[in-house]
């Protein structure tokens, strides 16, 4: 009677800590989803601040070097594709055309000092360096974070609660078509 | 300085007997917990450190910002020391009251990707938790004092009670007595060594951060060509800076392991090495 209890106890015993356990496993990993959500949205902040600030620039921009036209519009049509992307594909392809249109306009300053002296063009030129920094950082941060998930979905033995309870692969941000190529060089 | 403080309240409480031990005991325990939890306040008023005002040091906000992004820490708050010589520090005792102070001369001399470079390393220190380990390491140092001092005492008065009757004890008593004298320096040497470890960590994460070891390594040449030495900084506080805030002694080509023992940081040239190696 008495050892029949103890097996019981045991037992029952085993059984919470398998729950507790089971509960500790499952609430780590909805964390670290959460988390990579969170560093997704990151990113679209620092996107949605670049697409503010370009019209600003190109307005002031507007004022120095007027007949630059061509320049200034293509940074327009490039931001405005971007705001419009409705595929990721799109997306990436509009985010390197405004780099590129960019990193022309802010060559204009060379042939205009009186741009490059404006105190509004410098500051400007400054948030939008520092935002394409923080684009970059928040992808290498969501990269980290979807990383650490990932790894942890394949371990054991977090890798039986994770296939319990459906916890999907997550996907990397790839560099931007292109940039991971070396450059061809034609003869 | 706080050491100090802790040992002259110890020697002059010492005198009245165990309550007084318990009380010197107490009062080091109660210094070395505001020092860690007023580390920030204390530290930046130390240094003479302004706020910094997110209009005209908008590439620091923007710099830090980014790399809270790529780490994921919260932005610590920003001070400015108006100094002419490159340096800067981080203090706090969680990322949550955290703070990273730079001086004028190093905003000046360091370009966008050392600067970044140079608060990686800060950011650093908070994320690893740096100032809680420097704490710990200098309450081992109190605590090892403080030992030496209570056996010092205890051969003095103990020996004069007992009349120094037996002579077989002597060597013993001598070694007891080499041990304390050692004691309170070994704990500094190895409180320097693990801040040395943690100069070596932060520059390692701070890579791991902006994934551009350049930055960091032409920002810690540039502070090796420059000699200026921070003013409001002194051997208190060194521990805390980027590079370290006392001048350089001129036999730094001769220097062997020992030359460095008491030193907060790693030499700069080892630095840069490492930093090189990845």
């Amino acid at each position: 009677m008495n050892a029949v209890l103890i097996v019981l106890g045991v037992l029952v015993l085993i059984v919470i800590l398998l729950a507790v356990w089971v509960i500790g496993m499952y609430n780590g990993l909805v964390s670290l989803r959460n988390r990579i959500e969170n560093a997704w949205s990151q990113i679209d902040v620092q996107l949605k601040r670049r697409y503010d600030l370009i019209p600003n620039l190109v307005e002031t921009v507007k004022g120095y070097a007027s007949h630059e036209s061509g320049t200034l519009e293509a940074v327009i049509a490039a931001r405005n594709a971007g705001v419009t992307a409705s595929s990721p594909q799109q997306q990436a392809e509009a985010e390197n055309m405004i780099t590129g249109a960019l990193s022309k306009l802010f060559a204009l300053q060379e042939a205009y000092p009186t741009l490059k002296a404006d105190q509004n063009f410098r500051q400007l030129q400054e948030e939008l360096t520092s935002t394409e920094d923080k684009i970059a950082y928040a992808r290498q941060f969501y990269n980290d974070q979807v990383r650490a998930y990932n790894t942890k979905i394949q371990q054991f033995p977090s890798v039986i609660i994770a296939n319990m309870f459906n916890f999907g692969q997550r996907e990397f941000f790839e560099a931007e078509q292109g940039s991971r190529e070396a450059p061809r060089v034609q003869f | 300085m706080f050491l100090v403080l802790v040992g002259v309240a110890f020697n002059v409480l010492i005198g009245y007997g165990p309550a007084g031990l318990v009380v010197a005991v107490v009062v080091a325990g109660a210094m070395a917990f505001t020092s860690y939890w007023k580390s920030d306040t204390i530290a930046l008023a130390m240094s003479r450190a302004q706020p910094a005002d997110e209009q005209t040091y908008a590439r620091l906000h923007n710099l830090v910002e980014g790399l809270c992004i790529a780490s994921g820490l919260p932005k610590p708050r920003l001070y400015v020391i108006a100094d002419p010589a490159p340096n800067a520090f981080a203090t706090g005792r969680n990322p949550n009251h955290a703070a990273i102070a730079v001086t004028t001369g190093l905003l000046e001399t360091m370009n966008r990707v050392e600067l970044e470079g140079v608060l990686a390393h800060e950011l650093s220190h908070i994320k690893n938790y740096d100032i809680l380990v420097g704490t710990l390491a200098v309450t081992m140092v109190g605590a090892a004092a403080l030992l030496a001092d209570v056996g010092i005492r205890a051969l003095w008065f103990g020996g004069g009670r007992r009349g120094g009757g037996n002579s077989a004890s002597g060597p013993i008593v001598l070694l007891a007595l080499v041990l304390i004298a050692i004691a309170p320096i070994a704990a500094k040497a190895l409180q320097l060594a693990v801040s040395r470890r943690r100069e070596s960590l932060a520059d390692m994460s701070a890579v791991e951060m902006t994934r551009y070891p350049p930055g960091l390594i032409s920002a810690l040449e540039k502070l090796r060509a420059n000699p200026a030495v921070v003013q409001s900084a002194n051997r208190a506080t060194a521990h805390m800076w980027i590079e370290e805030p006392v001048p350089h002694r001129d036999d730094t080509r001769s220097a062997s392991k020992w030359t460095h023992l008491f030193d907060t940081h790693p030499p700069l040239e080892e630095r840069i090495a490492a930093l090189r190696e990845l």
